[in-house]
C-alpha cells in the first residue's frame, strides 16, 4: 500500500529529515509512528498525505507515485482542521461538497465516484458518531472529542483506503481519549483501511499499531520497525502483549533519543 | 433591547437639538421637529432623488472595492513573495487621505459619477485589502492542509476557505470606513455636480440660505451613512453567526 524508496527531504534551509529513506507499509494493517517532538514524524505523514514532496526518491501509494494528495487518503490532525465558520453538518458535507465541486476527475475526487445523497451519507455519520445533538453547532462550541469525532466523519464520510492520523488524540482527556482510540480502531477493522497514527505517546502506539516505526533524532535513514502483534484492537489494552509492547518500546525510545 | 436603545438614544438628541434651538432661537438652527417635517414632506421628492444618487455612488463604489479588494488580498494573504512585492506600495498609500486625490480624479474622470465613484472606491478598497490580507495570511496551516487532504486544490480552497474565512474582514473594513465614505462622498459631491446629496446641503445652505432645507439634507445625508451601517451590522451578524456564538 505504501512504499517510500529512497526517500529525502528537508524544509528549506534547515537540517535534512529523511535520507534515502525506504519503508513500506502492506495494506489493511495499523501502524503507529513513534518519535519526539521535532523528531520529522509529522512531516512523514505530510509526505504520505502528498502535501510535501520529496526533494529525491518517491513517495507511492497503491503502486502510484504520488505527487499531489490522492482521493482516496484520509488525514486527521490535531486540531485545527474544522472550518471554524461551519456547523459540524456542513464541516462532514464538506469533502463530498468538494467531490461535487471538481467533479470525478481523478485528481480531486476518485474517478469512479459519483456523489449521491450526501445528505444521507452526512446523516448516517452524524448518527454512528452520536453526533446529532450537536449537528447545527459550531467547532468553537463543542467539546475536542466532539470535534475529533466531527474530522473523522468528515474523512470517512468519503470513503478513504488510508487514513492518516497526526496526533489526533493528544490534546483530549484520558477518558475521551480512550473512546476515540477504540472508536478508530473499530472503524478500522470495519473498513479494512490502512492507518498510519503519529503520535509522541508510547502507551497509544502499543495499542493502535500492529506494527510501529520509531523514530529517533533526523535525519533518519533506515526504518527502525518494532513488530507489535495483537496491537490494533481495543482488547489489546488488558493483555500482558500490551504491557510488553509499552516496555520494548520505551527502551526502543531512550535508545534513539 | 439594543434596537430601543437606539431609538431612546436618537429621541435624546432630537430632545437636545429642540432645547438648543428653542435657546439660540436663529433661523441656523431651526427646530428639529420643522426639520424633520420638510425630510418626510421631500424625501419622495426632491431630496429622496438626491439621495438616490448618493446612495448609487457608495453601493457602485462599496460593490467595486469588494470585487477588486478581496481576490487581490486572498492573493497577497496566500503568497509571501508577492506580498513582499506589493506590500511597500500598500504601505505608501494606504495612510494618504484619498479625499485630497479629489482634484486629481476630477481632471481625469471629469465631472460625471466616475470621479464621486472613484475616490469612495480608493478608501474602501485599501482598508478592505489590508484587512482581507491579513486575514487570509493569518489562516492556520493545519486547516488548509485538512481541507487540501480533502481534494481542494487552488479553486476549492478559494471558494471553501479563503472566501468564506474574509467575510469578516470584509464587513470588518466596510463597517470601519463607511462613514468615512458618506463623508468624501459629501465633499466630491461639493464639486461640478448637481445631484446627490452633498449638492442639496451646500446649495440650499449657502446658496439658498433655506436653513431648515439644508438641515434635511444633512439628516438624509445622516440616515444614508446610519442605513449603511446598519445594512453591514445586520450581515455581520447573519453571516458571522460562528463568531457570535463561540
Amino acid at each position: 500500500m505504501i512504499q517510500l524508496r529512497g526517500l529525502s527531504f528537508a524544509y528549506r534551509n534547515q537540517p535534512s529529515l529523511f535520507e534515502d529513506y525506504s519503508w513500506q507499509a502492506a495494506q489493511g494493517e495499523s501502524w503507529a509512528v513513534l518519535g519526539p517532538s521535532g523528531c520529522g514524524k509529522s512531516s512523514l505523514l505530510y509526505l504520505l498525505a502528498g502535501l510535501q514532496l520529496p526533494s529525491s526518491g518517491e513517495v507511492r501509494i497503491g503502486g502510484e507515485v504520488l505527487r499531489r494528495p490522492r482521493p482516496r487518503t484520509g488525514l486527521i490532525l490535531q486540531d485545527f482542521g474544522l472550518l471554524p465558520w461551519a456547523t459540524v453538518r456542513a464541516n462532514i458535507r464538506l469533502g463530498l461538497r468538494l467531490r461535487g465541486f471538481y467533479g470525478p476527475d481523478g485528481r480531486h475526487a476518485p474517478r469512479d465516484e459519483v456523489i449521491k445523497n450526501i445528505d444521507e451519507r452526512v446523516d448516517s455519520w452524524l448518527q454512528r458518531l452520536g453526533l446529532d445533538p450537536v449537528a447545527e453547532s459550531y467547532p468553537g462550541q463543542i467539546s475536542g472529542g466532539q470535534r475529533q469525532r466531527t474530522a473523522i466523519a468528515r474523512t470517512l464520510a468519503l470513503h478513504p483506503d488510508l487514513l492518516l492520523m497526526d496526533e489526533p488524540f493528544a490534546s483530549l482527556d484520558a477518558p475521551t481519549r480512550q473512546d476515540l482510540q477504540d472508536l478508530t480502531m473499530q472503524l478500522r477493522q470495519e473498513r479494512g483501511l490502512t492507518l498510519v497514527l503519529v503520535t509522541h505517546a508510547i502507551e497509544e502506539a502499543a495499542l493502535l499499531g500492529q506494527r510501529v516505526l520509531v523514530l529517533g533524532r533526523p535525519p533518519h535513514r533506515e526504518p527502525n520497525v518494532i513488530d507489535n502483534p495483537g496491537g490494533g484492537t481495543p482488547d489489546h489494552r488488558a493483555t500482558p502483549a500490551y504491557d510488553r509492547a509499552c516496555a520494548r518500546l520505551r527502551s526502543a525510545m531512550e535508545q534513539v533519543t | 433591547m439594543r434596537r430601543r436603545a437606539i431609538l431612546l438614544a436618537a429621541l435624546v438628541l432630537v430632545l437636545l437639538w429642540a432645547l438648543l434651538a428653542a435657546v439660540i432661537h436663529r433661523p441656523i438652527l431651526p427646530s428639529p421637529f420643522e426639520v424633520l417635517w420638510i425630510t418626510i414632506r421631500e424625501l419622495p421628492g426632491e431630496l429622496g432623488g438626491h439621495l438616490l444618487v448618493s446612495l448609487w455612488r457608495v453601493v457602485a463604489s462599496t460593490a467595486l472595492a469588494v470585487l477588486a479588494a478581496v481576490p487581490l488580498g486572498i492573493v497577497l494573504g496566500q503568497s509571501a513573495r508577492a506580498d513582499r512585492w506589493f506590500s511597500p506600495f500598500v504601505y505608501l498609500l494606504f495612510p494618504i487621505p484619498k479625499v485630497v486625490l479629489l482634484p486629481v480624479l476630477l481632471l481625469f474622470f471629469g465631472i460625471g459619477d466616475l470621479t464621486k465613484i472613484a475616490v469612495i472606491f480608493l478608501i474602501l478598497f485599501f482598508q478592505i485589502l489590508v484587512l482581507v490580507r491579513d486575514q487570509a495570511a493569518g489562516l492556520r496551516p493545519e486547516l488548509l492542509f485538512s481541507v487540501r487532504s480533502l481534494g481542494a486544490g487552488r479553486r476549492g480552497l478559494f471558494r471553501f476557505v479563503y472566501l468564506p474565512a474574509v467575510v469578516p474582514a470584509i464587513l470588518t473594513g466596510l463597517r470601519q470606513s463607511i462613514g468615512t465614505a458618506v463623508a468624501v462622498l459629501y465633499v466630491a459631491e461639493l464639486f461640478a455636480t448637481q445631484q446627490g446629496l452633498g449638492y442639496y446641503i451646500y446649495l440650499h445652505g449657502s446658496t439658498l440660505f433655506d436653513y431648515p432645507r439644508m438641515y434635511a439634507g444633512v439628516i438624509a445625508m445622516s440616515l444614508l451613512g446610519l442605513g449603511l451601517y446598519l445594512v453591514v451590522d445586520a450581515a455581520q451578524r447573519r453571516l458571522c453567526r460562528w463568531q457570535y456564538t463561540a
